[in-house]
């Protein structure tokens, strides 16, 4: 079973609504057991790193997901959570990409909000996609490049659009909020 | 880059989209999941849903037609109107809405903003203002411009990114409706302001309307209804025609 890991009050219904609608069934849940038998996780999330952390540390989640073997995809706050560290709430994440979450500058609008496009580097998550595709992204913190990066987005400065190591995937911008060509990314997990 | 954002504007009254001039006069132009869709596959960057009749008369926005445009677009959409607590704003989250926007509920409870956005998140408050350009000031109005207020914009927009707010909606009264062009000269005082997203809406009646208001305000979305319900202009012809004038959009 597919399972969408359930940590917050934010919007899940869209990934729940995109994934049933890519003709596959699965679970909202944040029980740990169902989460660690789970076929593939999906870790979506908008909200606060610290409070979100704290969250899954309770719960025991966080251990469950760090040592997940199979299919995991993180959106959004899920990317971020999946780092190092966060300047949100100054946070210390799951650790499983080498990369730290920083602000974006005050000088700049912030949250990052619209449609921007990516650079591909070498994805295997986006599969034919094409460099300057355009995807949906809300929010005010950033995943420093690193050796994971698998996409560049450009906000006043590069920062990862996608990340990707071993069973674990990310993507910053929101795959279910960006019609067609998101949803085409969320098919190329399923059919990992 | 980041791309502007075109976001058509579904007005509902009673479960139907509506857009009236300066917010009377209502015409029905039809079901607002269906307008959505087609909205969506044209190319929309964003949807806002305004319950104009939820305010006047007390009416709560409707949940159910959340999860109906929720189960049928995949692009993100705002839903205003009628929310006055912390708990409206967590339903309609749940039910599927990115964002929320508030309005006069947001002038008469300040902290709300605070509240929701410490709940769920300032990416998901829209703080809508709508604004009447009076003796050389520009003053707050509500409930759908029948009610003035004596608070100023200037005051009111730093106020609400202070409390938490993700985004301003700035819809100015004077040209609400008219189709001769964004108030440019508040949106840009507006824009200048703030630190968070500004979408301008209000007057839009021609293409070089939405060149004008991106080329000299620092606004990331421009927002109208009556030139896409009517078909006065596609959003595809819009967006092309932007992109030739060296504007950055999504084709």
């Amino acid at each position: 079973m597919i399972v969408i890991v359930k940590y917050n009050g934010g919007n899940i219904a869209s990934v729940e609504n995109a994934v049933n609608k890519l003709g596959y069934e699965c679970k909202v849940s944040d029980d740990l057991k169902t989460i660690q038998n789970a076929s593939k996780i999906i870790f979506p999330g908008v909200g606060e790193a610290s409070s979100a952390m704290k969250y899954l540390s309770e719960k025991g989640m966080d251990v469950v997901l760090k040592n997940y073997k199979k299919p995991m995809l993180g959106i959004c706050l899920g990317l971020q959570l999946m780092c190092e560290t966060s300047e949100e709430g100054n946070t210390v994440c799951l650790k499983i990409f080498n990369t730290k979450v920083k602000r974006f500058p005050e000088n700049e609008i912030v949250p990052h909000m619209g449609w921007n496009s990516i650079e591909i580097l070498n994805s295997t998550l986006l599969g034919n996609l094409k460099s300057k595709t355009d995807f949906y992204y809300v929010h005010s913190y950033f995943a420093e490049i690193c050796d994971e990066t698998t996409a560049i987005s450009f906000y006043n400065q590069p920062f990862s659009a996608v990340l990707e190591k071993d069973n674990f995937y990310a993507t910053q911008f929101h795959p279910e909020k960006s019609a067609d060509l998101g949803y085409q990314i969320l098919k190329n997990f399923l059919e990992l | 880059m980041l791309k502007k954002r075109i976001i058509p504007c579904l007005d509902i009254k009673d479960g139907k989209t509506v857009k009236g001039t300066q917010f009377l006069d209502l015409k029905d132009v039809g079901d607002p999941v269906v307008l959505a869709k087609k909205y969506m596959e044209q190319g929309a960057d964003e949807l806002v849903f305004l319950d104009i009749s939820a305010t006047l008369e007390k009416r709560k926005t409707l949940i159910s037609l959340v999860r109906k445009i929720n189960k049928e677009i995949s692009i993100p959409f705002t839903v205003g109107g009628g929310i006055s607590s912390l708990e409206d704003a967590k339903n309609l989250i749940i039910a599927g809405a990115d964002k929320i926007s508030l309005n006069s509920a947001a002038i008469q409870n300040p902290t709300l903003i605070k509240e929701i956005s410490e709940e769920i998140g300032s990416q998901c408050v829209v703080i809508a203002i709508d604004v009447k350009n009076m003796d050389g000031n520009s003053f707050v109005v509500t409930h759908s411009g029948t009610n003035k207020t004596e608070i100023l914009l200037k005051d009111w927009v730093q106020t609400v990114e202070k409390l938490g707010a993700g985004e301003i909606l700035l819809t100015s009264m004077h040209s609400d409706g008219t189709k001769n062009g964004f108030d440019i000269s508040t949106i840009k005082m507006v824009s200048n302001l703030v630190k968070i997203p500004v979408i301008a809406s209000g007057g839009a009646g021609e293409m070089k309307h939405f060149k004008e208001v991106f080329n000299q305000t620092n606004v990331t979305g421009g927002l109208a209804a009556s030139i896409f319900h009517y078909e006065s202009i596609s959003i595809p012809e819009l967006k092309n025609y932007l992109n030739q004038e060296q504007i950055p959009v999504r084709l």
